[in-house]
């Protein structure tokens, strides 16, 4: 079964998911834990408007979705913040705005788009050594960001009245995560694509919290979950020649859906 | 009023009103706080306790009048209030455990960017062993019983050590038994700091409090250990038999032990 891991582009691809999986634990879990699911999946199709003005203009589409993933993720951000009950429309509204955006930008974009569903649909097989390095740096950042500010996110994922009391700067903090998920979205891009990546960011840690007591923990057996079915489902998808994101996710689904059957067991 | 004597008053509100929008949810309210006072406001649904001791921890700005914790205002005070609300938001499944919860009570002390120091953590243990919650110091939070949960929260509240502790609805999820539990509690914890409590359960606060007021939009309030029917009709606006109904008698009857 090694033998696929002769070649290159299955190394990147092997580095990649287990990179892209650090990020997945640590953020994924404070999504999971305060309910913004619906946001992230948010930030992560706006995106898709940053993918388009990057094919429109012809720079990498890359820098783009981290553009846009960051000012869609200030925005749903502070949406999230003023609106309370009813922000869940705004941020549908500027998920399907960033899709539109890309949509149009992209039929205007003159020449062949072979690179789109990749984009789409992840193209794990094709990251470059040099994305390593990028994604390499934003995890560096994603865990410094919240190694510095993790006893805060702690507090206001717990119990955010209390952590506003003991002088929290709750919306400057909220506003530094969404901005590190959309850092995450970009590196989960590459790997499973926009569409699915939502997935794959909350699954491991959903996963993890079944059966930890602990944050620090629950981050770091979600990271090591997410770098299991990255790396297994990769594995997976170059025997049966099946698409790799594709099958990353179902592989991730089917375990979650066997724990979350288990743990049931467990406590009955 | 009660400003009998030489010590200044711990906490002051002045003619305080305080809403949301156009709404006025306070209307002058004036109250004023002794050492080790031990006050149990009353109050419905509504009735604008919560944000009472929002306005008093800088959450929520008055419209009108002032408000004075130790000379300073709200905000800047918070370090001299502990705060117990009535529940957590989080879910059971929170993974989190009991002296993670309390040390957040350091949180303010500490602020950005400093991690919690040996001594916040001893101060952690003190609290535990005070509150006798040293078998579930290791426990998720989520596993404990509510009277446990509630216990917590006051070690969260109290982990700063503050001079003021304020209480909101402090039983309203926990049996009766744990409820005496509770208040033996804060009776004693009552030896060492001022108590100010709110809650809508007229029958669970007689009996410890060492004052008692109503709270309806207006305080009613003079600084006496009984509710008087004139104070629950002036705050209920309506026939004191309507909602005496149900309350234990000695709420009502305690005039007389103290006699």
């Amino acid at each position: 079964m090694f033998e696929a891991f002769e070649y290159e582009f299955m190394r990147n691809a092997l580095a990649a998911g287990i990179l892209a999986s650090v990020a997945c634990g640590v953020i994924g879990s404070f999504v999971v834990l305060n309910r913004i699911v619906f946001l992230s999946a948010g930030i992560a199709h706006a995106a898709y408007g940053g993918i388009g003005l990057g094919f429109f203009f012809g720079f990498n589409p890359v820098i783009g979705a981290v553009g846009f993933s960051l000012a869609a993720a200030l925005g749903m951000g502070v949406a999230q913040r003023r609106t309370g009950q009813r922000a869940d429309t705004l941020i549908g509204v500027m998920w399907a705005i960033g899709m539109a955006l890309g949509v149009i930008l992209v039929d205007r974009t003159a020449g062949y788009k072979t690179d789109l569903m990749s984009y789409l649909f992840g193209s794990i097989l094709t990251v470059p050594s040099g994305d390593l390095v990028i994604m390499l740096v934003l995890d560096v950042v994603i865990i410094i960001g919240t190694g510095l500010l993790y006893k805060e996110l702690l507090a206001i994922s717990f119990d955010e009245n209390h952590a506003v009391v003991q002088r929290v700067p709750v919306t400057a903090i909220y506003l530094v995560f969404v901005c590190m998920i959309a850092l995450t979205v970009v590196m989960l891009m590459r790997v499973v694509g926009l569409i699915l990546l939502i997935a794959l960011l909350t699954m491991p840690a959903a996963i993890s919290a079944l059966f930890v007591r602990d944050m620090r923990r629950m981050m770091v057996v979600a990271g090591l979950v997410g770098a299991a079915f990255t790396s297994a489902g990769l594995w997976l998808s170059y025997t049966f020649n099946i698409a790799s994101g594709a099958t990353i996710i179902l592989l991730t689904a089917a375990v979650f859906l066997v724990c979350l059957v288990v743990r049931r067991g467990l406590n009955a | 009023m009660t400003t009998d004597g030489t010590e200044a008053p711990v906490l002051t509100v002045s003619g305080m009103s305080a809403g949301y929008g156009d709404e006025t949810v306070l209307e002058k309210i004036n109250l004023v706080l002794n050492r080790r006072d031990f006050v149990g406001l009353i109050g419905p649904n509504g009735g604008g306790k919560t944000t009472l001791l929002k306005v008093l921890l800088g959450l929520v700005q008055p419209t009108a009048g002032e408000v004075r914790i130790n000379g300073l205002a709200p905000g800047p005070a918070r370090d001299q209030i502990g705060y117990v609300p009535q529940a957590v938001d989080a879910d059971r499944r929170f993974p989190i455990g009991v002296k993670d919860v309390v040390i957040m009570g350091c949180l303010a002390t500490r602020g950005l960017f400093h991690a919690y120091t040996r001594e916040d953590r001893e101060a952690v243990d003190r609290m535990l062993d005070e509150l006798e919650l040293q078998d579930v110091r290791d426990r998720r939070f989520g596993d404990l019983s509510g009277g446990q949960q509630q216990r917590v929260l006051i070690a969260r509240a109290l982990v700063a050590d503050p001079q003021i502790l304020l209480l909101d609805e402090p039983t309203a999820s926990v049996d009766i038994k744990v409820r005496e539990n509770v208040y033996d509690l804060l009776s004693r914890l009552n030896e060492r700091m001022t108590i100010l409590l709110v809650t809508h359960d007229m029958g669970v606060i007689s009996s410890y409090v060492k004052t008692v007021g109503c709270l309806n939009r207006e305080l009613h309030y003079h600084g006496k250990k009984e509710i008087t029917t004139q104070m629950l009709e002036d705050a209920y606006h309506c026939p004191v038999d309507l909602i005496a109904h149900g309350i234990p008698h000695r709420v009502l009857s305690d005039h007389d032990h103290a006699h």
